[in-house]
């Protein structure tokens, strides 16, 4: 994208807008009659006739009448306008230039200058401005000029502002730093890069800081502290009040024009903004995209690196399952080779013996029976379906492992289940059983109640799932206390033994601490306490150890698996991780593209994978490199697609 | 079972003493509010010349000119005056008027009330309006987010003001419900004092619920997109529990925060409505003393607003430890 045709697409994105578009034209319209007023005036807005005092309306040669002293409105306002639209574009002109330089300096370079220049602009912000300008108002005069020129050195830290946040965030950008390793100039790094990337906030708070300007201005002049030997709309403002009950109406014609205008300009400046973020939300977009991809490469990657965490964890368990790739390793080499184009196109679902193909009924045997599930986001022409025909059973004391890379939608399966779809997300088709009840067709309410006691969930991120703002404590023994209507006493104890038996050595000060004072493994096991608190039957488990460190992840691990067979819970563990899963998991059901691929007990799983995209998924699980970095490429490109 | 390590972790920080964190922003406010009145002293003096003919008028001699520079101590340097001064401002002395016979503290404390009460009434209704639009408008959307949306630009766009204006001509002139002007005192008459503040805190707060329920809005929005959200849905917890306990206590950090900006704003907007609505509070001694020159009065005026600033500054540096325990530490 070339920076030669931002502006237009912005201007036009802009003029589309019809709320930004109507006020533009206002806005026009004013300035040119003001610009205009000596030939649309058609009276000298300054001839005064008392015999024609307070002529109404469309009298003959005062099309908006006439005020106290008989002079004509609408000649008024129009001079009033070339007054009071100069003024406050003078105090904009001079915020521009002392906050504009001062922003560009304090953000470029920084230092002592960025520290004392935010002192100060937080000084001249600290005193309304309206007491500022009667005490320059005390000693200067009543000259208008004179006091917008104050209100603009009180104006310029809003322009100092946002050009320094615009280039402290511009600052750190490659492209401005290779500019300075070419040898740029600063004046020319500046003038180049910086500029163009504070133009947009530049010209959006000018129209903002208009306002202000305009708004202080007439209300200064309202006040009768201004110079009233000029025609301004302020000062006909501060006429028409003292006229109030004669002729209220006197009051209406410069409200209107400093109530249309600060409008406007507030409209305009929103409506610029709007139009700014729309581009920068597309080259956001863009950005987010890269990362999924850089996220997804990442996540091949990893591992190689939780087998080597869950070699010593399988040392000291003597784990009993299959190890991934012990038994593939000899097709690993084939696996490699196969042409990676088979992984767009997704065959047909391959079924173990115990999972028939073909799912009609539920198994009411089974604590979820998931059947012919689909999801989808936002309704009509852009929707989008996540979720493809996925069915699964969990019985009570099972580990079901939903293997998938990031977008398979295993996560999305999972906030199905829960009920806890992001905003737009929604079940589109297919049942959800959960001991026998269908969840699907249930209301709101109905599924928190089901929710913390029946089915619960342990999040990803273990220090983003904590309210930052609420003790751990009260976190972990409120759900107890609604749900299970413990008394406060209670849930503290019981909360207490929780945090002891997820492994947490000091549970009193582990309570009585903040999220932002424990470690992150501390935080996750303090989720896991959450999640179990109410003895749910259905554990839904969202990737649990992806975000702790490798010595952590086994720990949890086993906690986890040790947690499941005292509750006999059932247990959906979502990962990309065949190591994890080789672990704890009795079951696996691969997910890729919305689908289930494939579901098997692990060890047949890993001895036999039998869809395409299991053997390349356990490839880039066994060891020697070759593999692993073909699958990275796969899933690099599979991820911009 | 492995042994828990991690459980070791950092210890929890103690939060620093309140007490000490309020020091700290006072030193910083006095040291603000200093430097604030040195520049306004030395910018007043010396931008005015002939202060004593101005108050003894045009026919005065100038032995009288002399008589009355020596007198208001005018022809002593500057530094000394303002060290005097601000000797003064620390017993609760702010000097003598010009033109009238009157200390200016007793001038500027005896309006104060009426200048409060407004401020104070305002801050609160504005806030329990605009706190109860935000967290509505981001919890519900649809047409009402919109509809609160425009009322915000609106509100914000449009000056104070005019709106008092408005509220004038429909309220106390055409319906006649309401006075339009007089001010009766909060202790005499609690009903009387009601019927004089309707208007002006209803034309003050208006900009204030504008700006302020745009962000808390936002915030909202924000917080409600959060993971521990999520969490907290997946405990079974009620929606307006995590509502008004969770999400509020997140989210007001923000619209405390913008309340402390606009009430700056707010300051100089009371002192256009005290006039529009005749109360005798701060700002109508600021109209009148402003326009003859009368600089003792100006700069106790000064003294005293950024008095109240750094207050409520104080206020809510206070007010958001309090909801955000990551803010305490600093």
């Amino acid at each position: 994208m070339s920076t030669s045709d931002k502006p237009e697409t912005t201007l036009h994105r802009f003029l589309a807008n019809p709320l930004a578009l109507g006020a533009a034209i206002v806005l026009l319209v004013i300035v040119l009659c003001s610009a205009l007023a000596p030939v649309l005036a058609g009276a000298d807005p300054a001839f005064s006739a008392i015999r024609d005092a307070f002529l109404a309306p469309f009298s003959a040669g005062h099309p908006l009448g006439t005020d106290s002293a008989g002079r004509d409105i609408w000649a008024r306002l129009l001079f009033g306008g070339q007054i009071s639209l100069l003024g406050a574009l003078l105090a904009l002109v001079v915020a521009a230039l002392i906050g504009i330089p001062a922003g560009l300096l304090a953000g470029y370079y920084g230092r002592w200058f960025d520290s004392v220049s935010v002192w100060m602009a937080n000084l001249v912000q600290s005193m309304p401005g309206i007491v500022v300008l009667l005490a320059a108002r005390a000693v200067l005069g009543p000259s208008i000029w004179i006091s917008m020129l104050i209100f603009g050195v009180i104006l310029s830290p809003g322009f100092y502002r946002v050009v320094r946040t615009a280039v402290i965030n511009v600052r750190g950008e490659l492209y401005v730093d290779a500019a300075k390793v070419s040898g740029l100039r600063d004046s020319a790094i500046i003038g180049r890069h910086i500029l163009t990337v504070v133009r947009g906030p530049i010209i959006i708070q000018a129209s903002l800081l208009l306002g202000i300007a305009l708004a202080i201005q007439s209300g200064l002049e309202f006040l009768g502290v201004g110079d009233n030997s000029v025609p301004s709309w302020g000062n006909m403002l501060n006429e028409g009040f003292r006229s109030i009950y004669r002729a209220p109406i006197t009051l209406l014609w410069p409200s209107l024009a400093i109530g249309l205008t600060c409008a406007a300009l507030v409209i305009i400046g929103n409506g610029l903004r709007d139009a700014l973020e729309e581009r920068g939300s597309s080259s956001a977009r863009r950005g987010r995209r890269k990362n999924v991809g850089t996220a997804t490469a990442a996540m091949a990657a990893l591992p190689a690196v939780d087998e080597a965490a869950l070699d010593e964890a399988a040392l000291d368990e003597a784990a009993p399952l299959t190890r991934p790739g012990v038994n593939t390793a000899d097709e690993s080499e084939t696996i490699v080779t196969a042409p990676l184009a088979d992984l767009e196109f997704v065959p047909e679902p391959v079924w173990s013996d115990s999972t028939p193909l073909e799912t009609p009924e539920p198994d009411p045997s089974a604590v979820l029976s998931v059947r012919r599930l689909r999801v989808g986001y936002g309704s009509g022409p852009h929707d989008k379906t996540v979720v493809h025909n996925v069915s699964l059973d969990v019985h009570a004391g099972e580990v079901l492992g939903l293997v998938g890379e990031s977008g398979s939608g295993k996560t999305q399966t999972a906030f199905a289940v829960l009920g806890l779809l992001p905003t737009g997300g929604r079940v589109t088709n297919g049942s959800v059983l959960f001991d026998g009840e269908e969840l699907t067709t249930r209301s709101r309410a109905s599924m928190r109640e089901l929710r913390g006691t029946g089915i619960a969930y342990i999040p990803q991120e273990p220090m983003s799932n904590l309210d930052p703002s609420f003790k751990v404590g009260s976190q972990l023994s409120t759900p107890m206390m609604r749900r299970l209507g413990l008394d406060k006493r209670v849930a503290r104890t019981r909360a207490l033994e929780l945090l002891d038996r997820v492994g947490i050595r000091e549970p009193e000060r582990t309570y009585d601490s903040y999220p932002h004072e424990i470690s992150g493994g501390m935080a996750q096991r303090v989720l896991i306490a959450g999640a179990v608190s109410c003895r749910p039957r259905l554990l839904i488990a969202d990737e649990p150890t992806t975000a702790l460190d490798v010595t952590v992840q086994a720990e949890v691990l086993r906690l986890l698996r040790e947690l499941q067979s005292e509750q006999e819970m059932a247990v959906i563990l979502v990962t990309h991780n065949f190591g994890v899963v080789a672990d704890i998991c009795d079951r696996v059901a691969v997910m890729n593209k919305g689908t289930i691929v494939e579901q098997n007990d692990v060890e047949s799983l890993f001895a036999r994978p039998r869809h395409p995209y299991t053997q390349t998924l356990l490839g880039s699980t066994l060891e020697g490199g070759p593999s692993r970095i073909d699958l990275d490429r796969a899933e690099a490109e599979g991820a911009h697609r | 079972m492995g042994s828990p390590r991690q459980a070791r972790g950092p210890r929890p920080r103690k939060a620093p003493h309140v007490l000490s964190f309020i020091a700290k922003r006072t030193l910083l406010a006095l040291s603000q509010m200093l430097v604030i009145s040195a520049v306004a002293f030395f910018l007043l003096y010396l931008s005015s010349s002939g202060i004593a003919r101005t108050i003894l008028g045009e026919q005065a001699t100038e032995e009288q000119v002399a008589a009355k520079t020596a007198e208001l101590g005018l022809d002593r340097p500057l530094p000394v005056r303002y060290v005097e001064w601000l000797l003064g401002v620390f017993q609760g002395d702010l000097g003598r008027s010009y033109f009238t016979p009157q200390d200016v503290s007793d001038a500027l404390i005896s309006r104060l009330p009426t200048t409060l009460s407004l401020l104070i009434a305002t801050t609160i209704i504005a806030a329990l309006i605009a706190f109860a639009l935000g967290i509505a408008a981001a919890v519900y959307r649809g047409w009402l987010d919109r509809l609160v949306q425009i009322l915000s630009i609106a509100g914000y766009a449009i000056p104070g003001f005019l709106f008092a204006l408005l509220l004038v001509i429909v309220f106390a002139i055409n319906l006649g419900w309401l006075p339009a002007t007089g001010y009766v005192q909060l202790t005499a008459d609690p009903l009387g004092w009601l019927k004089t503040v309707i208007l002006p805190i209803a034309a003050l707060s208006i900009g204030m619920i504008a700006a302020t329920a745009q962000q808390v809005r936002g915030a909202v929005i924000d917080v409600l997109r959060q993971d521990y959200v999520r969490t907290l849905r997946s405990r079974g917890l009620s929606e307006r529990e995590i509502i008004f306990k969770h999400v509020l206590r997140n989210a007001s950090g923000t619209g405390l925060t913008v309340l402390g900006l606009q009430f700056v704003g707010l300051l100089g907007g009371a002192i256009v409505v005290e006039q529009i609505f005749a109360l005798p509070g701060l700002g109508t001694v600021a109209i009148q003393y402003t326009s003859r020159g009368d600089i003792p009065v100006v700069m106790g005026l000064l003294i005293i607003t950024s008095l109240i600033v750094a207050v409520v500054n104080l206020l809510v540096d206070l007010g958001v430890g309090f909801l955000n325990p990551k803010a305490r530490v600093a």
